[in-house]
Parts: structure tokens; sequence; C-alpha cells
């Protein structure tokens, strides 16, 4: 079990350690960039380095590197897009019209290549980009393959001016096949480590395309893709207008219509033994993005999709505005400690897959990325 | 020659001392002081060389007008100054 939780926030990093027995014995032991906005934070379970990813508004993306669980940090090279070359067309978002710079706006993923590659990393980008890097970061390159894919003319930004690469899921049977959820911009996979791609979206729609475009895969705003570890065909997406989960590595995808207490949210967290398992944060949809009735829950589905538990025992049932980022929950590798940060500073762990929620802070900045450190 | 400073919120992530250079535009004096100071260039400019959407510089007192390729004129013993804007906090 993780005794480690980096808490990624608009202001700082802070690091949160179990100091005593039970789920209210986790405390913030440490806090790192105090004041700077770390949009996310990956501690690698292959080599003990942590990566994390800076958004200064003024002064660009950063990414900083720790050799020591978060010790001590250096800034190392931050993904960089190349000059476009002479011939490069000049991509606009289809929808307003603005130019998708060959800019890093925003580090929106960092994960792994694969446990048999121990210093390689994925990084998904807003706009877009996909990089990589296989020397913990000092260098990055941009996976043209992706970059160069005709149909990213049709991409569009969800939440974001541009569309952004917001999930990496590398499959733990083989390395070379990747999984990236674009908002928006569809699933698309490659088998070859990123060497050529495909669009795998078929059966999500979007509410918020005309009728004649809303089945078309290019185009989905999947919010979130957890891929179960022990059984990676298996992929659970958190989707702007609903729920969909994949049991054939993404070639189909189905609808989940029951999740309760409603279709909409922004993380998806999967179990990692139990394909059947996953967590949602849930809300009121698309314009108001709000808990239900203002009572902020966790719900939790066991059996594939088919039926779903709303779990509120230690969550704030009453006037509760949180909302929890695509980013800002994780479960540790046993699927029995999870840990959920929100919009509103707070932080609750529970240590019984979510049964009972335990309050850790109610006043850190807006968490953006929270992850379990695994060793 | 050209005197060019540093807004005091960069300097907590990056020493941007204030240095004598030379250059006739703003793109040529930038790239004298980044020469030595790669570290620093990032914090200014984007991926393709361009200011920083939050970023201003002033000539002068001056904003500079060609954000994209750094071509306005700098006079000799010119004073100028890189900042971040307001639009960004």
């Amino acid at each position: 079990m993780s005794d480690r939780i980096f808490v990624a926030t608009r202001k700082g990093l802070f690091t949160v350690d179990r100091k005593g027995d039970g789920p209210d014995g986790w405390s913030v032991t440490r806090t790192t960039f105090l004041g700077d906005p770390v949009s996310i934070v990956f501690p690698d379970p292959r080599d003990g380095y942590v990566y994390a990813a800076l958004h200064h508004g003024h002064f660009g993306i950063k990414l900083q590197r720790s050799p020591d669980g978060g010790t001590t940090w250096q800034q190392c090279a931050a993904p960089t897009f190349p000059k476009p070359p002479e011939d490069a067309e000049e991509i606009r978002c289809p929808n307003r019209g603005i130019v998708i710079p060959w800019n890093t706006e925003l580090i929106w993923s960092l994960v792994g290549c694969g446990a048999d590659q121990p210093g390689s990393l994925w990084c998904g980008t807003v706009p877009g980009g996909l990089f990589r890097s296989d020397d913990r970061g000092d260098s990055w390159r941009l996976i043209r393959s992706l970059w160069d894919e005709p149909k990213r003319k049709e991409w569009f930004g969800g939440g974001m001016d541009y569309p952004g690469i917001h999930s990496v899921c590398v499959d733990p049977r083989n390395s070379k096949r990747v999984t990236v959820g674009i908002s928006c911009g569809g699933v698309w996979v490659t088998e070859d480590a990123g060497d050529s791609w495909t669009c795998r979206a078929e059966g999500m729609w979007a509410a918020y395309m005309p009728p004649d475009r809303k089945n078309d895969p290019n185009i989905q705003d999947p919010h979130c893709l957890a891929m179960c570890p022990a059984d990676p065909d298996v992929v659970w997406c958190q989707h702007h207008n609903g729920v969909f989960r994949t049991t054939d590595g993404a070639v189909s995808w189905h609808d989940i219509p029951g999740a309760l207490p409603s279709t909409f949210g922004f993380v998806v967290v999967a179990h990692p033994r139990d394909p059947q398992t996953a967590w949602f944060v849930p809300a009121i949809e698309d314009e108001k993005r709000i808990p239900v009735d203002g009572r902020f829950v966790v719900s939790r589905t066991s059996d594939g999709g088919k039926s779903f538990e709303v779990l509120r025992s230690g969550l704030p049932q009453a006037h509760a505005y949180d909302l929890v980022f695509r980013h800002a929950a994780d479960v540790d590798a046993t699927g029995a400690r999870l840990a959920v940060g929100s919009t509103t500073g707070s932080l609750w762990v529970s240590e019984s897959g979510g049964d009972g929620w335990c309050p850790i802070s109610s006043n850190l900045p807006p968490v953006y990325c929270i992850r379990f450190a695994e060793s | 020659m050209v005197r060019v400073s540093f807004t005091k919120n960069v300097q907590r992530h990056v020493s941007c001392p204030s240095r004598q250079v030379v250059g006739s535009t703003v793109a040529e004096v930038l790239r004298a002081v980044f020469e030595t100071n790669e570290t620093a260039r990032g914090y200014v400019l984007d991926d393709q060389g361009a200011l920083r959407r939050h970023m201003v510089v002033f000539v002068n007192g001056v904003a500079v007008r060609d954000r994209t390729n750094l071509s306005d004129r700098v006079p000799p013993d010119a004073e100028v100054f890189v900042m971040q804007a307001l639009s960004g906090g």
C-alpha cells in the first residue's frame, strides 16, 4: 500500500504522508514550488524519480525533476515544439478560427513509457502535441506521426483554447501499445510506440455537436481515460456527456447511461486489479458543473457499469460545490486507498475503496492532480 | 550599449541580472542576453522565439509592437525592460 500522496495545486506541490494509523493519519509533510501552479505530478514507480510540471502563466511551462522522491529538485527540459517546416499548413480551430500554435501551452499528462523502459516518458500537451523523452526529461521529441495526422485539423479545444492530450495509457503487456485521450479529438491508439495511429472512439457520441456530426470519433471529448492495468483491454472513459467503457482495447465503446447521480464529471479512476470496478466524481452536467443538490459524492461501479453505488460517508452533504478535475483523483496499487482533491482545495482519503472518506484538508489551493507514490 | 533589465518576478525562478549588450533590434538585444543565460530564454520567449503571451518588453518606456519577430528598433544607450504583463495575473 502507498503511504504517500503528491498533490499538485494552483499554488504549489504538496506531499501528504500517512503518519498515523487509519485514514485520518494523513497530513501535509512538505510544500514545494509554493505560489506556482503545478498542473501535473508524476511519481515514477520504476526508479523513484518525481516529475512536476509547472504552469507559470507569464513565464510558460517548465518541468522539474526530483531524483530522490521529492526532496531535491532541478529544472529539466520542457517539451518544446520545433520550428514548423516551411511547407507546414497553418491549422486553425474549426470552430473559432484561431491558429493552433506550435507552442506547448500546458503539460496535461505525464506517464512512464513502460516498466521495461525506465527513464522514458510520454508527455501530452495542450495544444495536442505528444512528446517522448528517453532520458528522464533531459530532451524531448514531438511525435510527428500524431501531430501531422490530417484529422488533427478537426480537433478543437474542450475547456481550453486548443485541443489537449490529457490521458496517456500504456499497455503493461506491451509498451508499444499506447492509448491517448484528447479533448476534443477522440481516442487514438498506437501499436508501434507512436510510429502510426488509429482513431478509436466508435460508440462515443457528442451532445455538443450537430446531429450529423455527433458520432464522429474524431471530435469526441473524453475528459479522462483510465485503463485497468490487470486487464488493459478495459478502459473507462468519463466523457463530456456521459460515461463509456471499452472491453476490447478501444475497438468499440459502449455507453453507460446509468451512472449515478449523474453522468457528467471529469475524472475516472480504474481499479488496478478488478476490471469491473471504477470510481467517478459526478456533477450536474455541462454548464453548471457543481455537485448534484450541493452534496459532494464519489460513485463506484463494481459490475462494469451495470449499477452504481453513491458513496457519501465522510464527504460534505450540504452546500458543497467542489469540482474534481480530470487528474485530481487516484487509487493506489492495491485498489484500497483512494485520494480525491477538489477545486475548493479540499482533499479526502479513503482506505476502504471509497466506502468511507476522511477529510485531510479543506484549505489547500485548488487541486489539479493527485498521484500516489508507489515503490 | 543597451541596458536590459528583468522583472523581479522572473528572478525568483532564474537569475537575470541587468546586462549591458549591443544590439539594434529587440531580437538582437535579447539574443545577446540569452547567449550567456539560456535558461532565461524560455521564461521570456515561447517555443517559436516569440514574446510569451503575457510578457511585455519596453524600449525607453514604450511597449514593443512586433511581438513575433521582435524587430522593433532599439536605439543606442536605450533602456530595455522585460516584464510580465498584468493581463496574466
